[in-house]
């Protein structure tokens, strides 16, 4: 996961998994309210979670699909801890991966954000106060 | 104290506390009611959601499962559990930045259709149904086992508790009882397997007690002796598999995909306060799944020697307390096929049909007299899977407040999902289709006064299937899995990520995703039984895979239809637009 995330040097060819389709002539998006995020800015972003999207979701399917699955017997040829590692990735294995990436994508989609400028934190401040101002039930 | 008097106390004191919690966390509005405010914080939601999804299943069934299926059921492992990054990556980020009430509300006006927003609707209550079905039938099951009450009166109870918070409580009520119950059930859960794990191989950590060598003498490993126990009897060995693998991967799948998209999942990522809490809640919730999953391989190992030692090979009239106690809720049955009065557990159904049929009388040795034609295996035993989880403290003889304390747990399981999805069901009802649908001019006192009402029925129904519970309740929760893969999952996951697929494309997906695999889950489980085997399953999959087969129809058919029709509305692709920006979802919540 070497991946400049926000790089915009690569194609991005998610046309086949998710059916993004770029609509090109749309009006200028009004009701985004603090329009201090610029178009551009936008773009770049969407193709950068996009990027991240791939990146792990492979990595989920290997786990799953794969170390779970396809060549979980032949995992079975090498040990860890007392267990075949196939059988150890089909009882415990695959759910650590899971967490991880989970964490992962948490942890690179910040980074991605801040430098986008479109990070909830900064923009929304009032509002996640607001949101709190809640009775009682808050621990 | 007996088990009894004091798993009354250990039920009593829970339900104490969810009442109190109901109470103290009342609720006033339609926000409240349906998002509890949107003021969860991220670590809260994830422990809700995590007792929110652990349900009665998860509780009892899983490690029964694996127990008697081996590496075959670790397919249940990664297909429940892989589904939370699907869930994390592709839904809750964006949904929550939509940041409406329900899961038929996204639909409805992504598609810009009350069509698309009524089918959702439908959808939504075929799932929930379906898995609430399960959840009162495993209260059903605890209470007439530890506190020997009648299912019927243990379904009443539990229905009037799930009605104090629910009702009362609304989202916010739920919340904050299920980061009780979570508590409770992970107890519950683990102070067993750890004694389990001490006892076999002196490590307190079942994780790593499961790879570790038996603390006998013998310098064999537990995988080992299981492999051992297994082999000789005749089972498959428990750690290879025999499932094929198209189908291992059907299963996987549809389990990920259906996760994803349970509707009392997906809404508990509308109650945190901005786009990057749902994200991180996600993984905290799947972190306190894991605690407990991964901890089901070492409780089914460990059952799995317990079950075989103290059964197989020993007389009748020695057997242990906890056999006739299960015997006589008809979970266990015995039939002295070869007359040596020695129970015989070997590979095999030891009688057809497989469930035991009692009749009043009782045998030589005092066991319960069936009725069944026998089969020629050499098997004298029928044990319920849904059991193992339930009798482990007794099998290994642990002290009677752990059983009390599992039997809370088990409660705890199957309410806190009982409650979330009853919650779904209500908010649905009153917002998609009484406010959204046919009175959008009901004041927010009315909608709240609706979805109480919703709530009230929909536990009456609940309670109605927990008393006449359908045959086999972990498959049917499977089923709701592929019901809820096959339709909300696609359109949701479409919507966001395509500014192409059309109301009309949407609708013909989740109508044919969901008919479908509806069809080939009833015409294998209750028209055709007798052929429900891979030779005829529709490329080797069985029903509880097919809703990866309903989810690739739904998607192909949306794509196809979306194409052949225009392209959706200019302020559709704004909201498509706005969806996909962390940024602002405190605004968009207001509405």
């Amino acid at each position: 996961m070497n991946h400049s995330a926000d790089s915009k040097n690569q194609p991005e060819n998610d046309g086949q998994i998710y059916h993004h389709d770029e609509a090109e002539n749309l009006p200028p998006h009004s009701h985004h309210d603090e329009e201090t995020l610029s178009e551009v800015d936008v773009e770049a972003y969407w193709r950068a979670n996009i990027k991240v999207l791939v990146v792990l979701l492979s990595t989920w399917a290997f786990v799953s699909f794969g170390c779970g699955v396809l060549f979980s017997d032949w995992l079975d040829q090498f040990h860890i801890g007392g267990f075949p590692l196939g059988f150890w990735f089909t009882q415990q294995g695959t759910m650590l991966c899971f967490v991880a990436i989970i964490f992962i994508y948490h942890i690179w989609m910040k980074k991605i954000e801040r430098a986008h400028g479109v990070d909830d934190d900064e923009n929304n401040v009032e509002d996640s106060l607001t949101s709190q101002s809640d009775t009682g039930a808050k621990s | 104290m007996s088990a009894q008097t004091l798993s009354f106390i250990f039920v009593g004191l829970s339900f104490a506390l969810y009442i109190g919690i109901a109470i103290w966390s009342r609720v006033g509005s339609t926000k409240e009611f349906y998002v509890a405010g949107g003021g969860v914080h991220p670590v809260v939601n994830g422990m809700a959601t995590a007792a929110d999804w652990m349900s009665a299943a998860s509780f009892l069934s899983v490690a029964g499962i694996l127990a008697f299926t081996g590496r075959d059921g670790a397919v249940y492992l990664v297909g429940w559990t892989g589904g939370y990054v699907l869930l994390a990556l592709l839904l809750a980020p964006y949904l929550r930045k939509f940041g409406r009430f329900t899961v038929p509300e996204f639909i409805g006006d992504r598609y810009y259709s009350k069509l698309a927003r009524v089918v959702a609707v439908f959808c939504l209550i075929c799932i929930s149904f379906t898995y609430i079905a399960g959840q009162m039938r495993g209260v059903g099951i605890v209470f007439s086992r530890f506190l020997e009450v009648e299912i019927e009166t243990g379904v009443v109870i539990g229905m009037a508790i799930v009605f104090c918070y629910a009702v009362l409580g609304g989202m916010k009520g739920i919340t904050y009882t299920q980061v009780a119950q979570y508590c409770v059930l992970i107890f519950a859960f683990m102070v067993p397997a750890i004694f389990m794990s001490i006892m076999w191989t002196d490590n307190p950590i079942p994780q790593l007690g499961l790879g570790d060598k038996l603390n006998d003498g013998s310098g064999l490993s537990v995988l080992q002796k299981l492999d051992q126990v297994t082999t000789e009897l005749g089972f498959n060995t428990y750690t290879v598999g025999t499932r094929s693998t198209i189908d291992s991967l059907a299963i996987a799948a549809a389990l990920m995909i259906g996760t994803a998209g349970l509707p009392h999942v997906i809404v508990r990522f509308f109650t945190v306060p901005k786009v990057s809490d749902a994200r991180k809640s996600a993984g905290y919730a799947l972190a306190f799944i894991c605690i407990m999953y991964t901890t089901i391989p070492a409780v089914a190992a460990f059952s799995r020697l317990n079950l075989t030692e103290s059964v197989n090979e020993v007389a009748y009239s020695e057997a242990p307390a906890w056999i006739e106690k299960w015997e006589n809720t008809g979970l266990i049955a015995w039939k002295d096929k070869n007359g040596d009065g020695i129970m015989q557990y070997r590979p095999g159904h030891a009688f057809s049909p497989t469930k035991p049929v009692f009749t009043e009388a009782r045998g030589t040795y005092g066991e319960r007299v069936i009725s069944n034609e026998l089969t020629s295996s050499a098997n004298e035993m029928y044990v319920d899977r849904d059991i193992m989880v339930m009798a482990n403290p007794e099998i290994a003889q642990l002290p009677n407040w752990v059983i009390a304390l599992v039997a809370a747990g088990a409660v705890a399981a199957a309410l806190s999902t009982a409650a979330g999805l009853l919650l779904v069901i209500s908010s649905s009802v009153a917002h998609d289709l009484m406010k959204r649908t046919f009175m959008p001019d009901i004041s927010d006192k009315k909608e709240l006064l609706y979805a109480r009402l919703a709530a009230v029925v929909a536990i009456l129904i609940a309670g109605w299937f927990g008393i006449n519970p359908p045959a086999f309740v972990a498959q049917v929760v499977a089923f709701a899995f592929g019901m809820a893969a096959a339709s909300l999952f696609p359109p949701i996951v479409m919507g966001i990520f395509s500014k192409r697929i059309n109301r009309s494309g949407a609708v013909a997906g989740m109508l044919i995703g969901l008919s479908s695999t509806l069809a080939y889950i009833i015409y294998f489980s209750f028209i055709a039984p007798e052929i429900n085997n891979p030779e005829h399953w529709f490329l080797g999959i069985s029903p509880t895979g097919i809703g990866t087969i309903g989810a690739a129809l739904n998607v192909i058919v949306a794509v196809i239809v979306s194409r052949l029709t225009p392209a959706p509305p200019a302020e559709v692709q704004d909201m498509i637009d706005d969806i996909r920006i962390p940024a602002g979802a405190g605004v968009a919540h207001e509405h």
